[in-house]
C-alpha cells in the first residue's frame, strides 16, 4: 500500500512539474513579451525599458527556474495589469470558481444517480433507452448556449433567477445547472454500467437467496460497488469542471478564476494566464491522485 | 480507465433508428460543407443595413428571400448557416486528422513495445489530462492572434488522449495474437508488422474515437469562437455567430436559436453515427 501510494505520489509531482514547463512555454509563445507588454504604440525605448522592468533582458533558463522556483513557494508573481500578486488575485477569485464547481458537481450527482440505478434496474425497458437518450441529448449540447437559453428563459422571460454576477446563492443555480450537464453523460453511463455489473454478480444472487429485500439489496450491496468508479470519475469531473467553466463564469458574468483568465489573455497579462494554467493543472492532478488513492482504500483489489 | 461491457440492447448497429438518423444528420452536413457555395441563396459576407435583424419564415414580417431571416448586420442568416457548417466540418476532421496522427502513434507504440516506451506514453497522456484545454487553447489564439489553421494545429495538439488510450489498449490486445507471432516467425520487421498487421486490425476502434472527436473539436470551436478567441470573424462559425448575436437575444431570441440548434443537432447526430459504428463493429465503450 505503502509502495503504491508513494508511486503515485512520485507521478503526480512529475505531472506538475512537466506542466509547470508548457505553462511557461505556452506565454513564451507569442515571441518577444516585452513588445506585447509596451503595446502598439511603444518606442525602441519603451519597449527596453519593459524588457529591463520584468527581468526578460535575462537567458530563458534563468528566467524559467527563477520563476518556476518561486512558483513551488507560493509565490507566482505580479500581475502587469492589476499590479498585484497573482497569488492574491487567485485566491481572492478561487472561491467563486469552487463554489460553481462544487454546484455543478452536486445537481449532476443528483441527476446522474439515480437516473443510472434506475436504468440499470429496468435495464432495456423504455425509460432505460429515454436515460440513454438524455445522456446523449446531454453531450451535444453546447454548454455555452443552453447558458444563453437558460438566461432568455428563467432569467427574462419568468424573471425567477438573476441574470449574471455572484449576490447571492440564485446567482449560482443557472451556471451550476450548464456545468452539470457536461457531467451528466458520464456519471450516468457509469452508474448504469456499474450497477448492472454488480447486479449481475454472485455477491448480490447470495444476497437475493438470504431473502434481503429489493431495496436493501440495490442501495447496500449493489451500490456500494457500483459507487467506486463513480467517485473515482466524480473527482476527475470537478476538475474537468474547474477547467471548463471558464466559459461558463464568461456567460455568466462570475468573476471567478476562469474570468480572470480570460480578461488576461485580452490584456496579454503573462503572469496571471501561466498561474491559472498551473493552478487548475495542479488541482486536476490532486484530485485524481486523490481519486486513485481513495480507490484503493476502498477496493484492495486495485493495489 | 476501465472498460465497461455494455449488454446488448434490442436494436444496435445499423438495426438502430438512432445510427441512421445519425448517418442522414452528418451526411446532410457534408453535402452543406462540400456544396456552401450552390447552396447557399445570398453571399454569405454580404450586409444589408437596410434589412437587419429580419425575422425568419415562422414568424410574422418575414422576408420570403431570407427564409432564416439575416443577422444585425442584414447577412442572410441561411446562408451563413450554411458556411458555418462547412467551417464546422473543416475544423472537426482535420482536428481529428491532426490528433489521430499524434494519438495513435503514441498509443500504437506504448501498447506495441510497451516497457519504458509505455511509462513515458502514459504519462504524456497523464499529463495531458491535466492540462485545462479551453484555457490552454484559448491563451495560445489570444497570444499569436486567430486563424482557422492556428486553431486547428491547437486543438490538434490538445485532443489527441482519447486515440492514444484507445490505440494503445487495442494494441495491446493484437500484439499477442497469433497472426502477429506469424509475422514475426515470417521475419517481417517491426515496422511492417506495425502497419500491415496491428493498425488494420484496431483501425475500427479508431474510426468510432475519430467520430466522437470530430463531435468535440466542432464543440470546442464553438466555444472558443463564442469568446472571441476561435475562428476570426467575419468568417461565418456557429459560435461566433452566437456571440455576434447575443446582444440581441433578449428582443429575438431566434438570433442565437438558430445557430445554437444547429449545433446541437450536428454534434448529436455525429455522436449517433459514432455510437451506431462502434456497435456495427462490436467493439465495446472505451472511454468512460
Amino acid at each position: 500500500m505503502l509502495q503504491f501510494i508513494v508511486r503515485r505520489v512520485i507521478v503526480a509531482l512529475l505531472v506538475a512539474a512537466t506542466v509547470m514547463t508548457l505553462a511557461f512555454i505556452l506565454t513564451r509563445l507569442s515571441g518577444d513579451l516585452a513588445v506585447s507588454i509596451a503595446g502598439p504604440n511603444a518606442t525602441q525605448e519603451d519597449i527596453e525599458l519593459v524588457r529591463k522592468a520584468y527581468g526578460l533582458d535575462r537567458p530563458v533558463t534563468t528566467q524559467f527556474f527563477d520563476w518556476a522556483g518561486r512558483a513551488i513557494t507560493g509565490d507566482l508573481g505580479e500581475s502587469y495589469f492589476f499590479k498585484t500578486r497573482v497569488s492574491s488575485l487567485i485566491a481572492e477569485r478561487m472561491p467563486i470558481t469552487i463554489t460553481l464547481g462544487l454546484t455543478g458537481l452536486i445537481i449532476a450527482l443528483l441527476v446522474s444517480l439515480p437516473l443510472g440505478i434506475l436504468a440499470a434496474v429496468r435495464e432495456n425497458t423504455a425509460f432505460d433507452r429515454v436515460v440513454q437518450m438524455v445522456a446523449l441529448l446531454g453531450q451535444a449540447m453546447p454548454s455555452f448556449w443552453l447558458g444563453l437559453i437558460l438566461m432568455i428563459t428563467f432569467g427574462l422571460q419568468l424573471g425567477w433567477l438573476p441574470i449574471s454576477g455572484t449576490g447571492s446563492w440564485q446567482h449560482y443555480v443557472m451556471p451550476g445547472i450548464v456545468l452539470a450537464f457536461s457531467a451528466i453523460p458520464a456519471l450516468t453511463r457509469l452508474t448504469r454500467a456499474g450497477m448492472i455489473q454488480a447486479m449481475g454478480s454472485d455477491y448480490i444472487r447470495t444476497a437475493r437467496a438470504k431473502g434481503l429485500s429489493r431495496a436493501s439489496i440495490l442501495l447496500k450491496h449493489a451500490l456500494r460497488n457500483a459507487a467506486i468508479p463513480v467517485v473515482a470519475i466524480a473527482a476527475v469531473q470537478l476538475g474537468f469542471m474547474l477547467g471548463g467553466s471558464i466559459v461558463i463564469e464568461q456567460v455568466f458574468a462570475l468573476h471567478g478564476v476562469g474570468f480572470l483568465a480570460w480578461e488576461s489573455i485580452g490584456k496579454n497579462d503573462f503572469p496571471v494566464v501561466q498561474a491559472v494554467v498551473l493552478v487548475l493543472a495542479v488541482i486536476y492532478v490532486a484530485l485524481t491522485m486523490l481519486a486513485d488513492l481513495m480507490n484503493a482504500v476502498l477496493d484492495p483489489r486495485l493495489r | 480507465m476501465s472498460t465497461v461491457s455494455i449488454t446488448s440492447g434490442p436494436r444496435r448497429g445499423w438495426k438502430s433508428a438512432g445510427t441512421w438518423i445519425g448517418a442522414v444528420i452528418v451526411g446532410i452536413a457534408v453535402i452543406c460543407a462540400i456544396f456552401a457555395p450552390l447552396l447557399s441563396p445570398h453571399d454569405p459576407f454580404a450586409q444589408d443595413l437596410g434589412k437587419r435583424l429580419l425575422v425568419p419564415f415562422w414568424m410574422e414580417g418575414s422576408d420570403p428571400a431570407h427564409l432564416l431571416g439575416t443577422d444585425q448586420l442584414g447577412r442572410d442568416y441561411l446562408s451563413r448557416l450554411i458556411y458555418g457548417c462547412r467551417i464546422s466540418m473543416l475544423i472537426g476532421v482535420t482536428v481529428s486528422i491532426v490528433s489521430g496522427i499524434i494519438g495513435i502513434a503514441l498509443g500504437v507504440l506504448g501498447g506495441f513495445l510497451g516497457g519504458r516506451v509505455d511509462d513515458a506514453v502514459l504519462f504524456a497522456i497523464t499529463t495531458r489530462l491535466s492540462i485545462p484545454v479551453v484555457l490552454v487553447a484559448l491563451a495560445v489564439v489570444g497570444l499569436l492572434g486567430s486563424s482557422m489553421t492556428l486553431l486547428v494545429i491547437t486543438l490538434g495538439l490538445l485532443l489527441w488522449d482519447r486515440f492514444a488510450v484507445v490505440a494503445r489498449s487495442t494494441t495491446m490486445q493484437v500484439r499477442n495474437l497469433d497472426f502477429v507471432s506469424a509475422a514475426w516467425c515470417a521475419g517481417c520487421s517491426q515496422t511492417r508488422i506495425l502497419v500491415r498487421e496491428v493498425l488494420p486490425n484496431i483501425a475500427s476502434h479508431l474510426v468510432v474515437v475519430g467520430t466522437l472527436e470530430i463531435a468535440l473539436a466542432i464543440l470546442l470551436e464553438a466555444a472558443l469562437s463564442f469568446l472571441g478567441l476561435g475562428v476570426p470573424p467575419p468568417l461565418p462559425s456557429w459560435g461566433l455567430m452566437i456571440a455576434e448575436a447575443k446582444d440581441y437575444m433578449f428582443f429575438s431570441p431566434w438570433v442565437i436559436v438558430i445557430p445554437g440548434i444547429a449545433l446541437f443537432v450536428l454534434v448529436m447526430g455525429i455522436n449517433l453515427l459514432g455510437d451506431g459504428l462502434r456497435d456495427a463493429f462490436g467493439t465495446q465503450r472505451t472511454d468512460t
